[in-house]
Order: C-alpha cells, then sequence, then structure tokens
C-alpha cells in the first residue's frame, strides 16, 4: 500500500489542474483617469525640490559628521594617568556574536604595570572584515575600556590589515597622562581608577 | 560531578526508600540525601560537598525541607550531610518555598563579602559560585555597606595562589589535603567574618598534589600559576587524554587555545586516579611548545654538521646508514604502546635483530627475565589494593614514583588502617605519612628482610623498577609470592614501560609476551606480519647494546626517546654513540642530537594518538589535542623508514598499529623460567664509608619538566641523608654540607640527619644540585666516601 501511494504521488496531477480562466473572478469599478490639475499636483513636488537644499555630500572630498552614537571603530581607553583600561577578561570577545574580537591576558608586574590591578590586555585584536558593529562588545566591557568612535573609513587593501592590533586601537595619550607602563597612582589601588578619583599622572609615575 | 564509587564486593547492599520532592528513590543505606537526589536528576545547589570528600556541611547552600515518620525538622537541612532513611519524606527547592527561600539566603549571605571581580577570575565562565547565583540567588544585592577586604593574591605555593576574599569557606582544599593527599598543610584560620584558608608560618604549601585544591575549588579562591590570566573557558578546546609523566596510568583533560597546551586537569576515572592528579602530571606540559624542540630532520654532512634536510633525504641517509648494518635499537619509556610496537617490528623485520631494550636505566637480566615470567599479561590492579590485607613497598616509593599508588594506599590507610610495609634504606615522607612499617635494611641486604614478611593471598606486593638495582631481590620476591599466594605488581616509573614490555621491545619477547626462544611464538608473530622467519638468538640489554657498539660489535643504533644521562655509566654510552652511526628519533635536542647522524623529529604526546599500559596493563587511551600539528608520531616515521629500506612494517598509523596489537592475543604457551639469583647482600663498609642509596623524586631535573619554573618551585630540597649515628661521628648537624665521593667523581649536599641505616647515604637521584647517575656513576648499593666538606 505504501508503495502505492508514493507512486502516486509522483504521478503529475494534470486532471486537477487550474488554469487561470477557469478562476471566478469579480469586476472592480477603476477609477479612470485623474484631471490635468490633479497630475499636476504630482509634479508640485519634483518642482519644489529644485529650490530646496541638496541632501547630497561630495563624498569624498566633503565628509558630514556622523550621528553622535554612531557605532565606528573601536578604541581601547586611557586612565587619566595614561595606563590602560583594559583587563584583559575577555567579555567582548565573549559577547561578539561575529567572533571577530581576540584577546590574551596577561599578569602586571612591578616592572611592568600596564593597567591598574592584576591583569591587563597583553594581545588586543579586533577583525574588522568580521565585525558587524553591534556594539554588544561595548556593552560588556566592565571597565569602559572599549568604545566606539565615530571614525568609519575603514577599507583597505589586504585582510591582514583590516585586523586591528592594541597599537591601532589604543587611544591617543592625551595631556597628563605617561605612556605605560609605569606604576599605579601612589597610594592608590585599582578601585580608586575606578571610583574616578585619579584624574592625572602624578610625577612619580614616569619611569626612568 | 562524579557519583560515588560504590563497593562492588559488598554483598546484598540494604536499600532504602526515600521521597524526594514526590518521587520515589531506592539508595544504599548511609546515602547522603544531595547524592539520592542526584540520582533522581535533581540538582541540589551545593559547593562544600564533594563525592570523594568527607561530608562538612560548611558552605550551607543545600538547605532542603526533610520530614521523617511524618515529623517534620523544624528547619531546612544541610542535604549533604543527612544520610537518607526509611520514611523520610524532602523537598528540595523545587517543591519547597521554605528551602527555595533559606538556599536564596545563604547564597545572598555568601555574596556578601565576595568581591565583583569576575572579570579578571580565572573562574570566570566555568564557577559553580557565579552558575549558582544565577540559578540560586537574586538579581539585585541588599547589601550597601563595604565589603571584607584582603591583600592579594597570597602565593601560599610556587604555583597555588590564593585569593581569600573569593573564598567561601568550603573547606574542600583544606579538606582534600587532609584526608586525601595527607599534607595538612593548609587549614582555616580564625573565626567568623575573618575566617580564611592559611598555611603555616614556616611551612609553605608543598604538596604533590595541590593542584587538585586548585580544581575542586568552587571559586576562584585557589588559581594555579601557570594558568593565571591566560585563558577563558570558551576559548579553549578540551581533549580527553592520558599522562605520559608516570605509569600511574591518569585520566587527563588537556585544554588547548590556538595550538597551545594551557593548562591540564585530572580527569574522572574511578578505577584509576578517582578525580585526582599529581602536580606533575598537571602542571609539566611546557616541554612540548620549549625553544629546543626539533622541527626538521637533521642530517650530519661531510662536514660533521647537522644540517637540516628534507623528510626524503633524511630518510634516505637513514637507510643507508643502517641497511645490511648490524643495528639495535634504544627506545625510551617514554614511548606509546604503539610506538614501542613499532621499534619491536622495525628491529624485528628491518634490522633483522632481537638487539632491543626500552629499560635505560640500572638493569638487569634478572629483571628481564622477571619481568618476562611474572610481570607480562599480569593483571594486579588497584582494586587489589583497595582489597588488600597487606601491600608491601619493595625499591618502590609510591609518592614519589607513582604518586596516584600513593593515594590510593592512603584511602585505604585512612579508611580501614591498611597495613602497609616498606622495605627500604631511609624512612621517606611518603612511608611514614601511609603511618607504613618501616624495615630498615643495608642498600643491597633487601632479600633477605623480604623473606621475611608476613603475606597471604590477599597481600599484594607493589615493586618499583629499582629493585633490579639488587641482585636476587627480583627473585627472592618471585618465590615469596609464590609461596605465599600474595600478588605481585610492578611499577616502573615511566608511562611507556609496561607498554614497551608487551610489545617486546625488550630482547627476550616478542609482543604479547612470547618468548623469542621458543620456536611457537616466532612462528605465531611471523605468520601476523606476513614474514617467513623472525631472528631466534636472543637479543642484548641496553648495556650489552652499549658495550656491543663499542667494541665494534655492532654499527649502528636507532634511539628513540633516550637519555644517554638516564644511563649506568653515561660517558661510556655517549662515547660508544659516537662512535656508531645514529638515526634518533626525539622530540627535543637532548645529549643524543649531539652525537646522532641522522635525526628525525616526532611528535610530543600532545599533537598524536596513541595509548599507554599502565602499571596495571590497563590501556590508557587518548587522542591528538593539538589536531594541526604537522610533527608525526615515532611510529609513521619507522614505518616510512623501513618503506624506504625496501622492508615494509606496515604500520602507517596509530589504529592500525593498535589493531594489530589486538589481533595478535595473548601468549598461553610455556613462559620464561626464572632461575633464582643469588642474593650478594651488602657490602662492607670501613669508617668513613658508606653505601650510597637514592631514587628520583617526583620533581626533579627530567626532561619532561623543563621549563616549568613554578612547579620546580615546590620541589623538595636536594639533600644528602645520613643517620644520626653517622652525623655524630662526623660531627655534622643538618645543614652543613657533606660531601659525597668516590673514584668517580663527589657531589656536596646539605645534610639532613633522619632514620637511614646506619650503613648508608641517601641522595636524590636527578634533582638540583645533584645527578647521582652523573657524578658519582652509581645509584644504589655501591660504597661511597662521605665526609664532612
Amino acid at each position: 500500500m505504501a508503495d502505492q501511494n508514493e507512486s502516486n504521488s509522483l504521478q503529475p496531477q494534470g486532471s486537477n489542474e487550474v488554469d487561470i480562466t477557469s478562476v471566478e473572478y469579480e469586476k472592480v469599478d477603476q477609477p479612470g483617469p485623474k484631471s490635468f490639475f490633479v497630475q499636476l499636483q504630482g509634479f508640485w513636488l519634483t518642482f519644489a525640490t529644485m529650490f530646496k537644499k541638496v541632501n547630497t555630500v561630495q563624498y569624498p572630498e566633503v565628509k558630514e559628521p556622523t550621528a553622535e552614537r554612531f557605532h565606528g571603530r573601536h578604541q581601547l581607553n586611557r586612565h587619566p594617568d595614561g595606563l590602560e583600561k583594559c583587563i584583559g577578561c575577555e567579555l567582548c570577545a565573549w559577547a561578539c556574536p561575529a567572533d571577530a574580537i581576540y584577546v590574551e591576558g596577561a599578569d602586571n608586574t612591578p616592572d611592568n604595570q600596564m593597567s591598574p590591578g592584576e591583569r591587563y590586555g597583553k594581545v588586543y585584536q579586533i577583525n574588522y572584515l568580521r565585525c558587524v558593529f553591534c556594539g554588544l562588545c561595548i556593552e560588556a566591557c566592565p571597565t569602559r575600556a572599549l568604545t566606539m568612535t565615530n571614525e568609519y573609513e575603514l577599507a583597505d587593501s589586504t585582510r591582514g590589515k583590516l585586523i586591528f592590533e592594541k597599537d591601532d586601537l589604543l587611544g591617543p595619550l592625551r595631556a597628563g597622562m605617561l605612556p605605560p607602563p609605569h606604576p599605579m597612582y601612589p597610594g592608590s589601588t585599582d578601585t580608586n581608577y575606578y571610583n574616578g578619583d585619579v584624574t592625572e599622572a602624578h610625577p612619580s609615575q614616569e619611569q626612568k | 560531578m562524579t557519583t560515588t564509587q560504590e563497593n562492588p564486593t559488598a554483598q546484598a547492599v540494604e536499600l532504602i526508600t526515600v521521597v524526594i520532592d514526590g518521587f520515589e528513590v531506592s539508595v544504599p543505606k548511609g546515602t547522603l540525601v544531595i547524592r539520592a537526589a542526584e540520582k533522581l536528576g535533581i540538582q541540589i545547589p551545593r559547593f562544600c560537598d564533594h563525592p570523594l570528600l568527607d561530608p562538612v556541611g560548611a558552605c550551607r547552600q543545600c538547605l532542603v525541607d526533610i520530614e521523617i515518620n511524618g515529623r517534620a525538622f523544624p528547619k531546612p537541612q544541610a542535604s549533604c550531610t543527612i544520610p537518607v532513611e526509611p520514611n523520610m519524606i524532602v523537598k528540595t527547592q523545587l517543591t519547597s518555598p521554605v528551602a527555595e527561600k533559606a538556599q536564596r539566603g545563604v547564597m545572598e549571605l555568601l555574596l556578601v563579602n565576595h568581591p565583583l571581580d569576575c572579570p579578571v577570575c580565572d573562574k570566570g565562565g566555568e564557577c559553580p559560585l557565579q552558575n549558582q547565583a544565577m540559578s540560586t540567588g537574586n538579581a539585585e544585592t541588599r547589601f550597601t555597606g563595604v565589603k571584607r577586604v584582603f591583600e592579594k593574591p597570597v602565593a601560599i605555593s610556587s604555583q597555588v595562589l590564593l585569593d581569600r576574599e573569593r573564598c567561601v569557606l568550603c573547606a574542600r582544599c583544606t579538606r582534600f589535603s587532609e584526608q586525601i593527599a595527607n599534607d595538612p598543610f593548609i587549614t582555616l584560620n580564625e573565626r567568623g567574618a575573618l575566617q580564611q584558608v592559611g598555611i603555616y608560618e614556616n611551612q609553605p604549601f608543598e604538596s604533590y598534589f595541590s593542584g587538585n585544591t586548585v580544581q575542586i575549588c568552587p571559586v576562584g579562591a585557589l588559581t594555579g600559576a601557570t594558568y593565571r590570566f591566560r585563558a577563558r573557558p570558551f576559548d579553549l578546546v578540551s581533549t580527553p587524554s592520558a599522562c605520559e609523566h608516570c605509569a600511574s596510568g591518569c585520566d587527563m583533560r588537556t585544554d588547548v587555545r590556538r595550538g597551545k597546551t594551557l593548562r591540564r586537569l585530572a580527569g574522572d576515572d574511578a578505577s584509576v586516579n578517582e578525580e585526582w592528579n599529581c602536580d606533575k602530571g598537571r602542571w609539566a606540559f611546557k616541554y612540548v611548545t620549549a625553544v629546543d624542540r626539533l622541527t626538521t630532520p637533521l642530517v650530519r654532512g661531510a662536514d660533521g654538521v647537522l644540517a637540516p634536510a628534507s623528510w626524503p633525504e633524511a630518510l634516505a641517509a637513514a637507510a643507508a646508514g643502517i641497511k645490511g648494518k648490524r643495528t639495535a635499537v634504544l627506545v625510551g619509556g617514554r614511548a606509546t604502546t604503539e610506538d614501542a610496537y613499532g621499534y619491536s617490528k622495525f628491529a624485528r623485520i628491518a634490522l633483522g635483530t632481537n638487539d632491543i631494550d626500552f629499560r635505560t636505566r640500572v638493569t638487569s637480566d634478572e629483571e628481564r627475565d622477571f619481568l618476562a615470567a611474572k610481570i607480562v599479561g599480569s593483571t594486579t590492579t588497584y582494586r587489589d589494593i583497595d582489597v588488600a590485607d597487606h601491600v608491601v613497598l619493595i625499591g618502590f616509593e609510591p609518592e614519589e614514583e607513582s604518586p596516584i599508588v600513593f593515594l590510593r594506599i592512603n584511602k585505604q590507610v585512612r579508611k580501614r588502617a591498611l597495613k602497609v610495609s616498606a622495605v627500604a634504606t631511609k624512612l621517606s615522607i611518603g612511608v611514614e605519612k601511609l603511618k607504613a612499617n618501616f624495615i630498615k635494611v643495608a642498600p643491597g641486604a633487601e632479600s633477605a628482610a623480604v623473606t621475611s614478611l608476613e603475606l597471604t593471598g590477599k597481600s599484594v606486593i607493589l615493586i618499583g623498577e629499582r629493585a633490579s638495582e639488587t641482585a636476587g631481590l627480583l627473585s627472592t620476591v618471585a618465590s615469596v609470592a609464590e609461596k605465599t599466594g600474595a600478588k605481585i605488581a610492578w611499577i616502573p616509573r615511566r608511562a611507556g614501560e609496561r607498554g614497551a614490555l608487551e610489545s617486546g621491545a625488550i630482547g627476550a619477547l616478542l609482543p604479547g609476551g612470547r618468548p623469542v626462544s621458543d620456536a611457537a611464538a616466532r612462528v605465531d608473530i611471523a605468520a601476523v606480519w606476513g614474514v617467513p622467519t623472525l631472528p631466534a638468538n636472543p637479543g642484548r640489554s641496553t648495556s650489552e647494546i652499549i658495550n656491543a657498539l663499542n667494541s665494534g660489535e655492532l654499527d649502528a643504533v636507532v634511539i628513540g626517546g633516550v637519555d644517554p644521562l638516564d644511563m649506568p655509566n653515561s660517558a661510556t654510552a655517549l662515547a660508544a654513540l659516537k662512535k656508531s652511526f645514529v638515526v634518533s628519533l626525539e622530540i627535543a635536542a637532548s645529549a643524543v642530537t649531539d652525537v646522532a647522524d641522522v635525526v628525525l623529529p616526532v611528535a610530543a604526546i600532545t599533537e598524536k594518538s596513541g595509548s599507554f599500559l599502565n602499571w596495571e596493563g590497563r590501556p590508557r587511551a587518548f587522542d591528538a589535542a593539538v589536531s594541526d600539528s604537522l610533527n608525526r608520531s615515532d611510529l609513521r616515521i619507522l614505518s616510512a623508514l623501513a618503506d624506504v629500506m625496501g622492508e615494509s612494517i606496515m604500520l602507517g598509523t596509530v589504529t592500525q598499529a593498535a589493531r594489530e596489537i589486538a589481533s595478535l592475543g595473548k601468549w598461553d604457551g610455556a613462559r620464561v623460567q626464572l632461575s633464582s639469583v643469588a642474593a650478594t647482600g651488602a657490602k662492607s663498609v670501613s669508617n668513613n664509608e658508606a653505601l650510597l642509596t637514592s631514587w628520583r623524586r617526583l620533581l626533579d631535573l627530567g626532561t619532561l619538566q623543563k621549563g616549568e619554573a613554578n612547579l620546580a618551585g615546590t620541589a623538595r630540597k636536594s639533600v644528602a641523608v645520613i643517620s644520626p649515628k653517622r652525623a655524630q661521628s662526623l660531627g655534622v648537624k643538618d645543614g652543613d654540607i657533606l660531601r659525597v665521593s668516590n673514584s668517580h667523581g663527589s657531589i656536596s649536599l646539605p645534610a639532613l640527619v633522619e632514620d637511614i641505616h646506619d650503613d648508608a647515604v641517601w641522595v636524590p637521584r636527578n634533582s638540583f644540585g645533584t645527578q647521582a647517575l652523573i657524578s658519582l656513576n652509581a645509584v644504589h648499593g655501591e660504597v661511597v666516601s662521605v665526609v664532612k666538606a
């Protein structure tokens, strides 16, 4: 029985085919052509636009600022004294839906203090061929080390160049910052850094 | 998480039926409520509970409502401490709002002082506290005060770091150290909110098993220095593996990130290592990625310099050097069973010789016959230790030489005061911890002590590889065992020795324990291998091979996984190798590389699959943890070399070799007879002389522990041990430098006065600052002079 059913189902069902002409239809009243004046109204928009301000931007000669919260290239931020905020916890890599982030943590040592506390990100890579700029990594970051800039010009000629290393991602050293590695602010712990107690580098932090 | 191991021999276990969350379950009497719930698949949150540790009820996370005979406990009870009873009705958090609220409350209290440093904590992602805070905790904290702060981290040894803030005081680590490892070096100090795990003031946490506390810590309070901040669980690819460090045969898990091993954990095999392993197995794996790893084949050119070569070039050079020449094979005890089988088959077919030996240490013909007569195919297991009435240690230091055997004996000593006797020259820390009956003998006089042991058919004699260093000892043990019916187990130090023995990587035996001297056995193997005949004359031992190379009776040698510094008379061995054509199969540059003519790099353990046979003869199979390695196993290279020589051994893959080994089956014909060897007894010593005795420590200068600074930090200090009597006559106290010397050389070490035979002096065999075999060319029973330096 089963076999028969199967072979039956493979037969073309010509007799049951439905022809388009055999479907019943209902006649709908068509409104007919609009008056000339009404048709002109449609052209009014086209005409009026000629006198409006042009939205087209002559990119790349002219660059418009992006929206304030545009998701652009990432940046690894620094504490006000220059120490890195990244602690290499890999939560960004964990959150990433595109597996675009690769992080390796390492120990801070007294002569190689890169961030406050015990741990820093030794390797930090973002693969912009994979990144979908969803921003989940930013939400995951527990120290606000990772944020997004408004930079969007990320095209390049090779795949390798689009894997950004830590050096490419780190934010610039601003006034009052010292390039790490250097010791933490005298008398402070990592908690002070997170509470915002450290506002600039102390002269004693400079390493000879 | 494991369930407890039931005792299979216990007859007619009384079953008790309880109702948990409305479901009936029957469990043996004495089962804890939390275990009974597990059996139903009901997970009660817990931290302190561990199936292999005594219940303690420290964390209070597993609270449930219990009612017996209709009478309810007034308050929720810790299910990890209460055994089941008849007519017990248990309501877990799933059915009792009271239990649910109680668990939430406990979690809230545990989190009051727990720091929110999950982003920098190694446990993050595999943390029972994280997981159970999600399942059992509140999303918002009500605690607004200041958390307790401790200095962090505290290095309680060079391997283990302690973050006291994160500790939930479950006492798993302290209970493990006390109950399982018998190294009570950590304890809970202080009381109340200040309670914390601590070490004794002048005694760091230097246990050989400290790594297990890191693994069982349910929070990130104990972390390993080597793995600290290296990766997250989701980065790691885990592969079940076996430990290559000793013959205990631990089940392991190897975690790899991007082709690099980052950590190894103890696997869970109730019949072997339970859930434990030793620190060497856990933390000695960097040799695989060491800088001296060999990466390409090397061929020594006409100018005498080793130069990189392609595989076809190197194989052709090797084949040209050994084909038609009188060639022997030396395979170290580190080879997997399949690799050893490959060497064995290669020697017999491609080289047409029985000159093969896996024993690169002090050996004897007596040992060879003993192994062939008593050990091949023997079936003494860990289970036999569990049910033994008396365990005897001969030439064997379980804690140093096979740590899991130590744990197993210790478990029985703790559980039922198992009687342990140790025939040794020196009382060791391990033997002391086993509360063993220490039978003190002079080095070389062990045999006499063995004959006077009280043994029954339920006794187990554990013999170490060092027993071969005393003439007559092994045959005495064999005859004593035969007389009393006691079981014998031979526990070598290296992981591959039992496998090599069963694979016939020894002159007197073919695979499966078939004696070379037996024509039927040769026909057996020749038929499987598809060759007309096999060489019939028995092969040379390691030292005979070295002598033959030296005298020119042999021309060449294929040598794999051998450190010539392990051999007696290492200078002679190196000179012999220098004279001969040497084909070396090695993972890293060694002393052999310097004298080799062709060097063929092979895969390390994480890069290949295979199996070991542990001391029980139990196969410990493992897969490649690093899947994309280009390194090939010894087996595959030997097979290729044999092909180039035109003498194919047809062993292209590990699977092929394993299948062939399985197809050989066991030998049921006559076994080698062990002829009795006369015991020579201890040598006599004069005033300033002593008899040397030594053994290798677990953590020492071993090749596979290279580059492990954290591990080496917990190695025991190198000392020369003398008896109080000798100390008095020399006028020496602890810490004074002793000079142990003979005609070959000398060793200077700080003295330690301990319980040792008056005629003896003990030095570690291969530890930091002392390599007895190289410096003195002696290890056991030889006369040395001992003076104050």
